[in-house]
């Protein structure tokens, strides 16, 4: 290998941004279903030996299909080729930068990946003894364990697959906590700048929804809060941070009005990274805490999923929790792991134990990082917000200019107003430039929102190329022909942009109902 | 500390800078001082990776995987079925793995492509107009199923047969106690429902919802469960398996309003119960009510074929209170996993995979039922999955056979067995060879002998 001179240093270059070449895929990558040759196949399965009964003698003649159902033939080689020119046509982490914010779309470590594809974690029936899992059990306790330590909580339950079911989840137990102290309530408060699954999964829990707005500074409205908290509400599911990224600080006084009135604080744990190891759920006053494991834990995200969201709640909410848990018994028969259900729980909210591979790799994640280094995380996603936002505020709207938590929310509404250019075209010309766009249009208060996530996971290096991006991106609006320009974008992608009214218009959602 | 940042020190002491701040404590200068943690978290220090992967893999090592040394007869929602190393590599492809949710469909036609085409192979395999891009698992989409129903007919009685998968039933009744639904337990008389066992004096039910298979392996009569949804106008809700479907009429055939499923059994490893696949399939008519995400076609500026996620106004981020649905995070990697699954299946795949399922299952229960002592459970017809009564308690016959190095099946619970605990849920799929089936028929002998 030929010797680097060590007085040649490079200039730092950005990372983080795609390059061209792994989004080729001009084309249109046919389906399946037209590549689909009659007579081809892929399928080898065991050899068994076990008697070639006819399928007349194994199906009743009434319950037996007239012949298979119609799926695709393909050789493994057309198989192989489809999906990876498809994964061509495809942005992802791993890829470039991907600063939508509200998602925490930091890099997902790949040790976490070989721990979960490891045979013993892997290859484990739900269903088996206790006795052929106790390493499973053990996991799943140490996890349980970090995830209250983090959050301030006293215990916690695994098993929702998502942030949304963990939402429902905490409903549910706050719901069980006032039947069983002063009786059934009614409402539930969220402030306008909450997530949409808040006020979903507050319907589904049997609450209606009572909206309170935020203030001048993007908070909480607490003179509005306290006028409508009343002996029928429930609780106030928040977001600390916020999805303006700004950070509740008037969370004490909040916690003790709703307290006041026997409510019970409920954490969206949506933002969390913004505040790991700096300051604690529990200690602001919060009674029940959904965590992101595929936000703050990098897990991977998967296009859309598998996440994991478990609750953790206060000392007096613990009898409640979905059963069965895993715990560690220690009785008569010396300790063991097992499982334990309590008579007051609200019952299982998952066909089995959670999205276990995915509880495996934020373990593993959360055994790296230990405590301090998950507070370097908070840190870094924190300064890496506030360099965008302290560098960009001279070229977009600042709706709330004061410093930011893990994400910082812009506008571009003066942009628009000047040229024509709307925050969706901003998020189609960044693709254009190798970034992933940020979230756009949320939270609703905001008009035309940008609001960007960078996490602490983007080099500086990354940082600066992202922030000149999205500056040439304006300048460019403001030169002659710009909206038309950033109308048309994105050039360069494997589709330009996409028509969505006409999906909804003439629906399409198999490739039978196509003309 | 280990960690994944990038940041040198210089890099951070010039963001600083930048800031006008002197420390990195100053970000956090709108944290009441109060509430921050004076001394950090109680937890362990980090550790290098190699570290973490050890310890880890000394938990893994605490587990009795199934495999060789663990043969598995056991089913009950989580199968064991091929999963070859093409769909394991393709699925672990990090574009798919490492993506968020498509938003911005120019650079996301990968997965909503993936999506696409799922959608369609699992209409094909229910009969059914349109799915949906994934729920939870099986017992998510048997909530959101039956909140469909009670929407589109106004009527919150539910009529849950028994057969329905017993974790599933108490998901439901989790769940439905927020929705107020009314759930009625319907019975099983020799392992089929007995819909005519319910009393109507609280009303017509406005949702009915049976398994097929069922819990139990019996192929349930689907048709008169139409019958009773057209005599009270309640929406059908069947809960079908997607291997079974390889050789059994199609819920759609039946006249199924919602298919609801688990999907692990197309190309996920039974990873302790999870990540798993929730299926769900409809009506066009129902289409607005649909939970979760839709992928549809369209066109791109230049009318090239396009994909994109559609009916958004259905959805929670958008419809808020009114939405049909929470879910925002589904399953999308496992949806993409079973497209590759069932491409590699095929049509003619999914029916070879069934069948060898049914002989395996026959030939392991004729040989089970020789045993003194063992009874058949039930008496309707199975497929793939059959239950026994033992002689002795089936925990502890499960235990006896772990030492034998067999996972004899699933002990089922007070709902199948009123008053003892000797019933047995075993299932054999097309992984199991003869040699397998007969060294667990023997270890069985010695176990209830």
């Amino acid at each position: 290998m030929a010797d680097i001179g060590t007085d040649v240093i490079p200039e730092p270059a950005a990372g983080g941004r795609a390059s061209s070449a792994p989004l080729l895929g001009r084309d249109s990558e046919p389906t399946l279903f037209e590549l689909s040759q009659p007579g081809r196949r892929s399928w080898q399965l065991r050899t068994t030996a076990v008697p070639e009964v006819p399928l007349e003698d194994l199906v009743p003649d009434e319950h037996r299909r007239d012949g298979p159902p119609t799926l695709a033939e393909v050789s493994e080689r057309d198989l192989v080729a489809h999906f990876t020119r498809l994964s061509h046509r495809q942005f992802s982490v791993d890829l470039g930068a991907y600063p939508l914010g509200s998602c925490t779309m930091k890099y997902n470590p790949k040790m976490c990946d070989a721990v979960a594809a490891l045979p013993g974690l892997a290859d484990v029936h739900p269903a088996a003894p206790a006795s052929c899992t106790q390493g499973w059990l053990q996991l799943l306790v140490e996890l349980e364990q970090q995830l209250c330590e983090i959050t301030g909580m006293a215990a916690a339950t695994l098993q929702p697959a998502a942030g949304a079911a963990g939402e429902l989840t905490g409903l549910l137990l706050m719901r069980a906590w006032h039947d069983a102290h002063g009786g059934r309530r009614h409402k539930v408060v969220i402030p306008d700048s909450a997530h949409g699954t808040n006020p979903a999964s507050v319907t589904l829990g049997g609450y209606d929804v009572v909206t309170v707005p935020s203030d001048a500074r993007g908070c909480v409205d607490l003179a509005a809060l306290k006028a409508v908290l009343d002996e029928d509400v429930a609780g106030i599911m928040l977001t600390n941070p916020n999805t303006l990224g700004l950070f509740e600080e008037d969370i004490s006084a909040i916690a003790a009005a709703v307290h006041e009135v026997g409510g019970l604080l409920y954490y969206d744990g949506a933002n969390l990274n913004a505040i790991v190891g700096v300051v604690r759920p529990g200690d602001m006053g919060f009674d029940i805490v959904h965590l992101n494991l595929h936000k703050t834990f990098a897990t991977p995200h998967g296009g859309g999923g598998p996440g994991a969201g478990p609750v953790a709640v206060s000392e007096r909410l613990v009898p409640y929790l979905p059963g069965p848990r895993p715990a560690l018994i220690t009785d008569g028969a010396g300790p063991r792991y097992g499982w334990t259900t309590t008579p007051e729980s609200i019952g299982r909210v998952h066909s089995w134990h959670g999205n276990a591979l995915v509880l495996a790799r934020a373990l593993a994640y959360l055994l790296v990082h230990g405590g301090d280094g998950l507070r370097k995380v908070a840190h870094l996603a924190v300064l890496n917000a506030n360099w965008l936002r302290t560098r960009l505020s001279g070229t977009y709207d600042v709706p709330y200019d004061r410093p930011c938590m893990h994400e910082c929310v812009l506008s571009a509404s003066s942009l628009k107003k000047a040229s024509g250019v709307k925050a969706l075209d901003v998020a189609k010309r960044l693709l254009e430039e190798g970034f992933h766009s940020p979230t756009v249009y949320f939270p609703l208060i905001v008009d035309e929102a940008l609001m960007l996530e960078p996490t602490e996971t983007e080099s500086l290096q990354t940082l600066e190329a992202l922030a000149t991006a999205l500056e040439s991106i304006a300048a460019d609006a403001l030169e002659p022909g710009g909206a038309e320009r950033a109308a048309g974008a994105p050039h360069g992608t494997p589709v330009r942009r996409v028509d969505e009214a006409r999906a909804a218009r003439t629906l399409v959602p198999t490739f039978d109902a196509r003309r | 500390m280990s960690g994944y940042a990038p940041h040198t020190e210089a890099e951070v002491a010039s963001m600083l800078e930048f800031l006008g701040l002197s420390s990195l404590d100053d970000l956090f200068a709108v944290v009441p001082a109060a509430l921050r943690l004076a001394g950090g978290l109680d937890l362990p220090d980090g550790v290098a990776e190699p570290d973490a992967f050890a310890y880890l893999d000394d938990l893994a090592r605490a587990n009795r995987p199934t495999g060789r040394h663990l043969v598995c007869f056991a089913g009950g929602g989580a199968y064991d079925h091929e999963v070859p190393p093409v769909t394991r590599a393709l699925a672990s492809r990090s574009e798919f793995v490492t993506s968020y949710t498509p938003y911005q469909p120019e650079v996301a036609q990968g997965v909503l492509q993936a999506v696409f085409e799922f959608q369609t192979l699992v209409a094909r395999l229910t009969g059914m107009e349109v799915a949906n891009a994934s729920l939870y698992d099986g017992a998510a989409a048997t909530v959101e199923a039956v909140n469909l129903g009670v929407a589109a007919t106004g009527r919150s009685t539910v009529w849950v047969s028994r057969g329905l998968n017993p974790t599933w039933r108490q998901v439901l009744a989790t769940f439905g106690s927020g929705t107020a639904h009314r759930l009625v337990d319907v019975p099983l008389v020799g392992g089929t429902t007995a819909w005519d066992g319910v009393r109507h004096e609280d009303g017509d039910p406005g949702v009915v919802v049976v398994a097929y298979p069922n819990y139990l392996g019996c192929l349930e009569d689907v048709a008169a469960a139409r019958e009773l949804c057209d005599r009270t106008g309640a929406l059908l809700v069947v809960a079908f398996d997607p291997i079974a479907a390889g050789v059994l009429r199609s819920p759609g055939h039946w006249g199924a309003d919602v298919v609801v499923g688990e999907g692990q059994a197309l190309g996920m490893p039974l990873s302790f119960g999870g990540p798993y696949l929730g299926l769900f399939a409809c009506g066009l008519s129902q289409v607005r009510r649909l939970p979760g995400r839709l992928v549809g076609e369209t066109v791109d500026a230049e009318g090239r074929r396009a994909y994109v996620s559609t009916l958004r106004a259905r959805e929670q981020d958008i419809r808020r209170e009114k939405a049909t649905s929470n879910v925002c995070t589904n399953q999308t990697l496992m949806a993409v996993t079973a497209a590759i699954q069932l491409g590699w299946l095929g049509t003619t795949g999914i029916a070879e995979v069934a069948l060898r399922s049914a002989r395996a299952t026959r030939y392991c229960r004729d040989r089970l039922l020789a045993l003194p002592g063992v009874e058949p459970l039930v008496t309707a017809a199975v497929l793939r999955e059959f239950a026994v009564r033992l002689p002795l308690s089936a925990p502890v016959v499960i235990e006896r056979l772990v030492d034998e190095g067999f996972l004899a099946g699933i002990a089922l619970g007070d709902d199948y067995t009123p008053g003892t605990d000797d019933g047995l849920l075993v299932s054999v799929t097309e992984r199991r060879t003869r040699t397998e089936i007969d060294a667990y028929v023997d270890a069985m002998a010695k176990a209830v002998r």
